[in-house]
């Protein structure tokens, strides 16, 4: 063990305030019995009841959800496939150039990526609603996708897809009964991934989002220009706790996963 | 060599004109890019036979392999199994099957699964399956494991259970890519024989890929040296050991003593090498025909080379030198004379005293003594 210091300890204790204090207020104050959100008035969940009597509210997190579903299982099923082709595809012409630009979407500023999707969405004559935000954030999260199953894909041993093309599989049946479920721990977390991102995308949606079609981002951004009500403070503590418990099982998962394996490693060599 | 006529129990169908090869590479050419990784290269492989592919690494010999997999086009020439040509064919219809360096066993599934993912991906019906995979289960010994993972076994019985998949389809040929490689020494003798053993019981023709020479001599029916993308030469390994065709042979297969000097015909297939001024010549043969006056090299195997302190009254060859190095390696010594011309010459004795009672100590005269028929005249 280290010894206790009042240099770590002070760094430790500002730089958590600084990342979690203002969630922890807003976690605080969503509890607050009064109409105003900066004085506190007793504890209460009267928010989260008026939370979830309010349609427009529940209709725009039905619309994100929906949003979220479709575009991160879409940008998995494409970003696994480029990612496939890049790190698999042998060395075809113009891979490097491929490869870059499929990464280039991460580094875009977000405001030129939604606004050349409104211009392609007009050209198209295609109507803004629920389909152009699916494919916009289908668009962004891709490559997100992408980089996780990539990186995934280098450490795999490629003997393994030939060994199952050896023993009669055909090209498509080796992905599908080796390096599928070999993968899909990233297949996984790239999903995830996509759907947080999906989830909280304000400035895409805002560009092809139509009149019926208001995700919940853009519902509290709107909502709060007319003023911070308590409710957005229950709604934000929700979606926090949505997002940690996400977070925090699927790193359990993947840890105790970890240390069952270097368990198992370790008797099969001393037997 | 045995004859073929008196001696019908030695497997040698490359010696029976009338046995088909069960593979055949007519003059086959594999480029990547510039680089020509199998050159002009004409092979036959017969059936039961155990093969194995020898050479340092990038001489070709993991490329032919994986040509008879599949997972490489042919540039140039033809591949026949049994007879006919399989590079139309892609792997997963190639009645071949590997066994993988790394070994590949599906992390995913089950020793059983593994086993089991080629027949069911066959024409064999689901009831004969189970009986199939237990029969390799017992075959390999590993029938207590049937339900472990693999990174749940250790190194040894994961290479079992890979030559158990690779076995279970019955292939016509099995494929092996230094199969022992991952093993520690002692398991990879162990292992050599039990290979040796399962490619008896199971009949399957073997291709063996391997840098280790040893192995290659224990396991193979007939061993081809390769370098540079060509065969140099193809033989039974006592073939290759007492009669290597040239130089690069002989110094790979085991340890040699090389001479050069000047040939010139004595005999019928006798002929003297002049290698040193003031120094007799040594007697050798060769069954090829050489010129008066070439250029060659006389290689010895050291356990051929007798060390005395007199020297031997009727030895076709002695000469004088002097310990100029012992290595003690147990069950031989290995004992480096030094010749007048500054040339060492390695002697290997078995020690059968114990080691205080040796002859011989650093700096002694000794002679080197070795028959007429011991060392081979090579010109290349």
């Amino acid at each position: 063990m280290r010894r206790f210091s009042w240099f770590n300890a002070t760094s430790l204790t500002l730089g958590f305030a600084f990342l979690y204090l203002p969630m922890l207020i807003l976690i605080i104050y969503s509890f607050n019995g009064g109409r105003n959100v900066a004085i506190w008035a007793g504890f209460s969940t009267k928010w989260y009841g008026e939370l979830f009597r309010d349609q427009a509210f529940l209709d725009a997190a039905w619309v994100t959800l929906r949003v979220g579903l479709m575009s991160s299982t879409l940008a998995t099923i494409l970003g696994t496939m480029a990612a496939y082709v890049i790190v698999r595809g042998g060395r075809f012409k113009g891979r490097t150039v491929m490869s870059g630009m499929l990464y280039a979407p991460i580094v875009m500023p977000e405001v030129i990526t939604g606004l050349s999707l409104l211009l392609l969405f007009i050209a198209i004559g295609l109507d803004r609603g629920l389909v152009t935000i699916v494919l916009a954030h289908t668009t962004f999260t891709m490559c997100f996708v992408s980089v996780v199953v990539s990186s995934r894909l280098v450490t795999f041993d490629q003997s393994l897809e030939e060994a199952a093309l050896d023993l009669g599989c055909t090209p498509w049946d080796a992905f599908k009964s080796v390096t599928l479920p070999i993968i899909a721990p990233a297949v996984i977390s790239g999903w995830l991934l996509a759907f947080t991102l999906s989830l909280d995308d304000l400035v895409l949606a805002s560009f092809v989002s139509g009149p019926s079609s208001t995700t919940l981002p853009i519902k509290i951004f709107s909502a709060v220009r007319l003023g911070v009500s308590p409710k957005i403070n229950a709604l934000s503590t929700l979606m926090i706790a949505i997002v940690a418990i996400g977070v925090i099982s699927a790193s359990l998962i993947n840890k105790r996963s970890v240390t069952k394996r270097l368990k198992d490693e370790q008797e099969a060599a001393a037997s | 060599m045995a004859k073929p006529s008196k001696t019908p129990v030695v497997f040698a169908p490359w010696e029976d004109e009338t046995q088909k090869p069960i593979i055949q590479f007519k003059n086959v050419t594999k480029r990547f890019g510039n680089f020509t990784a199998i050159d002009n290269l004409s092979l036959d492989i017969f059936e039961r036979e155990f093969f194995a592919l020898l050479g340092p690494s990038g001489c070709g010999k993991t490329t032919i392999m994986r040509m008879l997999a599949g997972f490489e086009a042919v540039t140039e020439g033809t591949i026949l199994l049994g007879g006919k040509d399989i590079s139309p064919v892609p792997p997963n219809k190639r009645p071949v099957n590997m066994m993988f360096q790394s070994y590949a066993l599906f992390p995913h599934l089950s020793v059983w699964d593994n086993i089991a993912f080629g027949l069911r991906r066959s024409s064999m019906p689901k009831d004969e399956i189970g009986a199939r995979v237990d029969e390799m289960l017992r075959l390999t010994r590993m029938e207590k494991f049937a339900k472990r993972k693999p990174h749940q076994i250790s190194g040894g019985q994961r290479q079992r259970v890979a030559l158990a998949r690779s076995l279970a389809k019955a292939p016509k040929l099995l494929l092996l890519d230094e199969p022992l490689g991952a093993l520690d020494k002692k398991l990879r003798h162990d292992t050599q024989f039990e290979l040796m053993d399962i490619q008896e019981k199971t009949g399957t023709t073997f291709v063996i890929v391997t840098h280790d020479q040893e192995e290659a001599m224990t396991v193979a029916s007939r061993v081809a040296v390769m370098d540079h993308g060509k065969l140099i030469q193809v033989a039974t390994p006592a073939a290759i050991y007492e009669t290597p065709n040239c130089v690069y042979v002989a110094d790979f297969i085991g340890d040699v003593n090389l001479i050069e000097g000047n040939s010139k015909k004595v005999g019928s297939d006798k002929y003297e090498v002049s290698w040193a001024e003031g120094q007799a010549a040594l007697h050798g043969s060769c069954p090829r025909e050489i010129a008066d006056g070439t250029r060659v090299t006389y290689a010895i195997r050291p356990e051929k080379v007798a060390i005395s302190a007199d020297k031997p009254k009727d030895a076709a060859n002695a000469i004088q030198g002097t310990v100029h190095d012992i290595a003690y390696l147990g069950n031989i010594s290995t004992y480096h004379v030094m010749l007048p011309n500054g040339q060492v010459i390695k002697a290997q004795e078995s020690n059968t005293r114990r080691l205080a009672n040796r002859h011989f100590t650093w700096e002694d005269p000794v002679w080197l003594s070795f028959t007429d028929t011991a060392g081979v005249i090579l010109t290349e």
